[in-house]
């Protein structure tokens, strides 16, 4: 049996006085596709966020592709992880975030080819060839000059997903990344979605509230609640026959707000 | 008829007098100029060191920024020019009366400045730092790259205002004996009786002056705001 390319062993974490994470374990496999759903202030966002560094977390281990992530092993020793060690590790991981986060002075090109010339020093010539790659996958090879102020919010949030492969992560989280789109817009960015899955390997882990869509596209799903996984399985168990009782009722509310299942 | 040639006379030679002291007041604009150009370097240096000290994660880099803001803030320009210029000989430190006035300002404007880009990097987005930890950016690599571009946008508004008030702190080197456009004018005024002819022109000068430094930073900023908002390309 494969080795886990996450492992996540009792997180804790809060904010103030709110425990976001209770004492979370779980483990991803890699090249899986995995669907974290749940109520807001569920924890599965914060998850993400832990696995890209941009939380700390209160307790507990996570290791990721055969490293620890904000530990160090030191003669035997586990001691807190350096900016050094964290740099190394977030090589592994890429994110897309829900309001895309571009850098708006910088145009679609600049915004692929920044990170790896400066963190991988990549040549401009070679950065910005695997850069039309990208955007060419994306659909967007004719936008590389535009600024993305120009471009709607399917455009950048696809802009964004090119730069975040632009760095090759073995594992992309993405956090709610059609939930500030107009409707129209969403499907642009899950195909593109569907094509990484379809076409690499990658190991995905995705926040969203397109439960159709996480049905279709994941090997797993995560149902999250109060910071912990109350249920998982696959697609069709968790959205056809779920078990718990906290599942059915999220789902009979999500379903009555309008998403298809 | 015999008057005409006499009054002539005069004329020529109050014309002659007129033009050497308007030549006076512009050697003085000149230094003004040259105070308000090395002042405003010096500033805009202090500005970016100190600004970016006090959000340092370094607490002896913070405390550093911070106590150089509150105390050149917090004391006079005048008092600084003389301690620089008249104390700091004692030191074993002695400054030219320009190199005085460009220390005092630069110092003193910088103090302001640096509040501006300290409020101008707070003002960028989480989700830019953010977007930059993602991309494993290092802090100076998402500093220098990401986010002071966006900050100096916010910046140059307020710097403007910066440069203009340096302007017109540099008539306080007349103190210090500089001859810049303030000393020229009171020289002129006690050399000539009149009072209207210097101060109409070191008035006019002056508002020349700060209106060149509201234009060139005006078009600085449409320069640099180009293409954010998507509509200008």
């Amino acid at each position: 049996m494969p080795t886990p390319i996450i492992k996540v062993d009792a997180i804790s974490k809060s904010f103030g006085a709110f425990k976001v994470l209770d004492g979370l374990s779980m483990q991803v496999m890699p090249g899986e596709k995995l669907a974290l759903i749940g109520p807001s202030g569920s924890g599965k966002t914060t998850i993400l966020r832990i696995l890209m560094t941009l939380e700390k977390i209160d307790g507990g281990h996570i290791q990721v592709d055969g490293e620890q992530l904000y530990h160090m092993e030191r003669n035997g020793q586990l001691l807190a992880a350096d900016e050094r060690h964290l740099a190394r590790m977030r090589q592994k991981i890429g994110m897309v975030f829900q309001l895309f986060n571009l850098f708006p002075h910088k145009c679609v090109m600049d915004n692929v080819t920044l990170a790896p010339m400066l963190t991988k020093g990549v040549a401009r010539a070679a950065a910005e060839k695997r850069a039309m790659e990208l955007l060419d996958m994306v659909g967007l090879a004719d936008k590389a000059k535009a600024m993305p102020a120009q471009l709607s919010g399917g455009q950048k949030q696809r802009v964004a997903i090119a730069r975040a492969l632009a760095l090759s992560p073995k594992i992309m989280l993405f956090d709610e990344v059609t939930s500030a789109l107009d409707p129209e817009l969403v499907e642009e960015v899950l195909n593109v979605m569907r094509k990484l899955a379809a076409e690499t390997d990658m190991t995905m882990l995705l926040v969203t509230h397109e439960m159709g869509f996480a049905h279709d596209f994941a090997d797993r799903v995560l149902f999250f609640d109060r910071g912990r996984i109350v249920e998982e399985g696959k697609p069709d168990e968790i959205f056809r026959h779920p078990k718990q009782e906290r599942t059915q009722s999220f789902l009979k509310k999500i379903i009555a707000a309008g998403h298809r299942v | 008829m015999s008057r005409l040639p006499r009054t002539t006379a005069n004329d020529r030679k109050f014309y002659t007098q007129m033009t050497g002291y308007l030549g006076l007041i512009l050697q003085g604009a000149l230094v003004t100029i040259e105070l308000t150009l090395m002042g405003s370097v010096l500033a805009l240096i202090m500005a970016f060191l100190a600004g970016m000290g006090r959000v340092s994660r370094f607490f002896i880099l913070r405390a550093i920024a911070t106590v150089y803001i509150e105390f050149f803030r917090g004391t006079s320009i005048f008092v600084q020019l003389f301690w620089v210029y008249f104390v700091l000989p004692f030191a074993g430190l002695s400054l030219t009366p320009l190199q005085a006035g460009v220390l005092a300002l630069g110092l003193n404007v910088g103090a302001y400045a640096a509040e501006v880009v300290r409020g101008a990097i707070l003002s960028v987005g989480r989700e830019q730092y953010e977007a930059c930890t993602a991309l494993n950016l290092g802090r100076w690599q998402g500093m220098r790259h990401v986010i002071l571009p966006q900050a100096l946008l916010v910046m140059l508004p307020t710097f403007g205002n910066n440069a203009i008030e340096l302007l017109k702190a540099t008539s306080v080197v007349s103190l210090i004996s500089l001859a810049d456009l303030t000393f020229q004018a009171q020289v002129v005024r006690s050399q000539t009786g009149s009072t209207l002819m210097p101060f109409v022109s070191v008035l006019v000068i002056y508002f020349a002056l700060a209106l060149i430094i509201s234009w060139g930073v005006r078009t600085l900023e449409r320069r640099m705001a180009r293409g954010l908002d998507g509509v200008r390309v």
